[in-house]
């Protein structure tokens, strides 16, 4: 019985100090694991900023002294004529011009299609919620394809106009998804003392759910926004003759492509008036097209993070 | 039966289903009407007769396809580039997230967060762009290379054809990774902390808690976006490709949408361009239907 003891206290003892053991070695693994992590860490924020840095201190450098390159965080040699030079490109800030627009109108346009067709397929008396819940999530698989997209747009009209931009878009299924999911998640009781209240469909919809969604209408309004933004593919494929509909980042993807076939040649820099160069000029360009989205993302975090954790949970 | 549609119903929904009338003839006419275009790549369609009036002609144009060379290597790439980008973005978003997890510090956790998101919001020719800077000649990837004696003398990335693989990878984690990773912090915030605080009790290192905790907590988020994504492989395949390539290395760069624009809206023929993107919309609905079959099963056995 004592032996049995003794032998219980001396494994507890061995047990503890293992324990304890285990921990010191933890604990310097944890250091290490921590360092590690701190220079991967940093790793990452040097990749992802260095090279938008760079870019940025390229675009308030002189065109011709960047020509000899070992320009990294810091302008060598300061000036404006870069930016200059894009404001007074007329392509540029025509393009400007129709991104801005396609953005503000793309953005609201379809912010409300997809609200209101969410807020139809998350009533819970609708007769055809199934049905026409159905005919929409199909739409998220099943493409039709480049070609006979092209010639459908050509047949509506839609090639060769600002509404290109806009109308065919305009609904996605999967941020209905989205936001229906938050909908369903809204009381029903709301919408039934509403309802006692006289009020209809169309009324709830605006005054009573709608409020309720502005985090997940800010989500939506920023995916459409952002990638009305960044569109350039619908501007060379619809509208390519028409300069007047041209957009910002196709403008920009014509100043890469012009960069990249003479980056070396001389000729263009001297056409160019001022100490600019292509690879200057395209800098500032980039500055320009993004900062927009750079100084408003960061205070729509929250929101995109919940938005998309309701997306995908409910995927 | 159907006592749910009784006239009394209908008129008090009125406004609901006027709305929903106007969605389903929007959603037919975007959506639904491009695939009847499918017929053209049975035709041999030309604008001037129609879609009515051109000649069927069968399976011939899928026929072409399967002998053209070009094709085959064409889908080759889309599904190389495609399953290559699945993987690193997912194992990298992944350590990204499980990572950032471990920095305690929220002086530094949040603004890495913040940054980490930057590029998604950024367009691919702005990507590109700045990526061909950073790759070219004079660029800084060559400079700390030939600085750091790897190199005798800067490489022109773009110019080799067993660097374009690789270099869409990149450009699509350097974009993504963040983004990517938010899902994944946020199931691995909702994993129950006494957990973490029992095995730090037990004595386990940080190490053994990822292991151990971290990992089979989102285990569950891992399997439903991998197979979410398995059906966007073949979709993985046109801005990088498109901006990035050139003549040199167009080879190992076209994709199967690529090689639709060249065919349908350069060349014009409608009926090929088609049967190409044809082709790979079943190949996509097949993989997503494939994906959903096995999430059934994987989500049963979780249940048992």
């Amino acid at each position: 019985m004592s032996e049995q003891t003794k032998e219980a206290v001396s494994d507890l003892e061995q047990s503890v100090s293992v324990s304890k053991n285990s921990k010191k070695v933890h604990q310097v693994e944890d250091r290490i694991f921590m360092v590690c992590n701190g220079i991967f860490m940093f790793l990452f924020v040097l990749i992802t900023l260095y090279p938008v840095l760079n870019t940025l201190a390229i675009s308030f450098n002189d065109g011709i002294d960047g020509v000899r390159g070992g320009i990294y965080l810091f302008p060598r040699k300061w000036t404006f004529e870069n930016y200059i030079t894009v404001i007074r490109k007329q392509n540029l800030m025509q393009g400007a011009y129709i991104t801005v627009l396609r953005t503000v109108i793309g953005t609201l346009t379809s912010l409300f299609a997809n609200a209101l067709l969410a807020y139809i397929i998350s009533r819970k008396r609708f007769l055809f919620k199934a049905q026409l819940s159905f005919f929409w999530v199909i739409t998220m698989y099943v493409n039709g394809g480049l070609i006979p997209i092209f010639l459908l747009y050509k047949g509506l009209g839609l090639t060769n106009s600002f509404w290109v931009y806009v109308i065919p878009g305009m609904v996605s299924a999967f941020n209905v998804l989205v936001i229906r999911t938050f909908m369903l998640g809204l009381p029903d009781s709301l919408e039934e003392s509403a309802q006692l209240d006289g009020a209809g469909y169309m009324t709830i919809f605006v005054k009573i759910i709608s409020p309720l969604c502005k985090p997940v209408y800010a989500t939506i309004a920023l995916f459409v926004a952002v990638y009305q933004w960044n569109s350039w593919f619908d501007a060379m494929l619809y509208n390519r003759m028409n300069a007047q509909f041209t957009t910002l980042q196709y403008e920009l993807m014509k100043l890469l492509a012009s960069v990249t076939n003479q980056s070396s040649s001389v000729d263009s820099m001297k056409n160019a008036a001022g100490a600019v160069t292509p690879v200057s000029i395209r800098a500032a360009a980039t500055i320009v097209t993004i900062l927009p989205i750079v100084c408003l993302y960061p205070f729509l975090q929250r929101y995109f993070v919940t938005g998309l954790t309701i997306g995908g949970v409910k995927e | 039966m159907d006592s749910k549609y009784n006239i009394k119903e209908i008129k008090r929904q009125y406004v609901l289903l006027i709305w929903s009338a106007i969605f389903v003839v929007y959603g037919f006419v975007f959506y639904y009407l491009p695939l009847g275009g499918w017929i053209m790549a049975f035709q041999n369609y030309k604008p001037k007769t129609g879609l009515l009036h051109s000649k069927f002609i069968g399976l011939d144009k899928f026929k072409f396809l399967f002998e053209d060379d070009t094709f085959i290597r064409v889908v080759r790439n889309t599904l190389a580039m495609g399953v290559l980008n699945l993987v690193t973005s997912f194992v990298m978003a992944i350590v990204f997230a499980i990572l950032l997890n471990e920095v305690r510090n929220k002086f530094f956790k949040k603004p890495i967060q913040t940054i980490s998101y930057l590029p998604h919001f950024l367009s691919m020719i702005i990507v590109t762009g700045i990526l061909h800077d950073a790759l070219s000649a004079n660029g800084i990837v060559n400079e700390i290379l030939v600085n750091l004696n790897f190199i005798a003398r800067p490489i022109d990335f773009f110019a080799h054809k067993e660097f374009f693989w690789p270099i869409v990878a990149f450009t699509n984690l350097w974009k993504e990774t963040g983004w990517n990773a938010i899902i994944y912090l946020a199931a691995i915030s909702a994993i129950d902390p006494t957990l973490y605080e029992a095995a730090s009790i037990d004595g386990a290192g940080r190490w053994q808690k990822i292991k151990h905790i971290t990992l089979p907590g989102i285990k569950a988020t891992i399997i439903i976006l991998l197979l979410m994504n398995v059906g966007n492989v073949l979709n993985a395949g046109f801005e990088i490709q498109y901006l990035l390539g050139n003549g040199l290395v167009k080879g190992v760069a076209d994709t199967i949408d690529i090689y639709v624009l060249k065919w349908g809206v350069s060349q014009s023929d409608f009926s090929l361009g088609t049967a190409a993107g044809m082709f790979k919309s079943v190949v996509s609905i097949t993989l997503i239907v494939i994906a959903n079959v096995i999430a059934r099963r994987t989500s049963e056995e979780r249940l048992y």
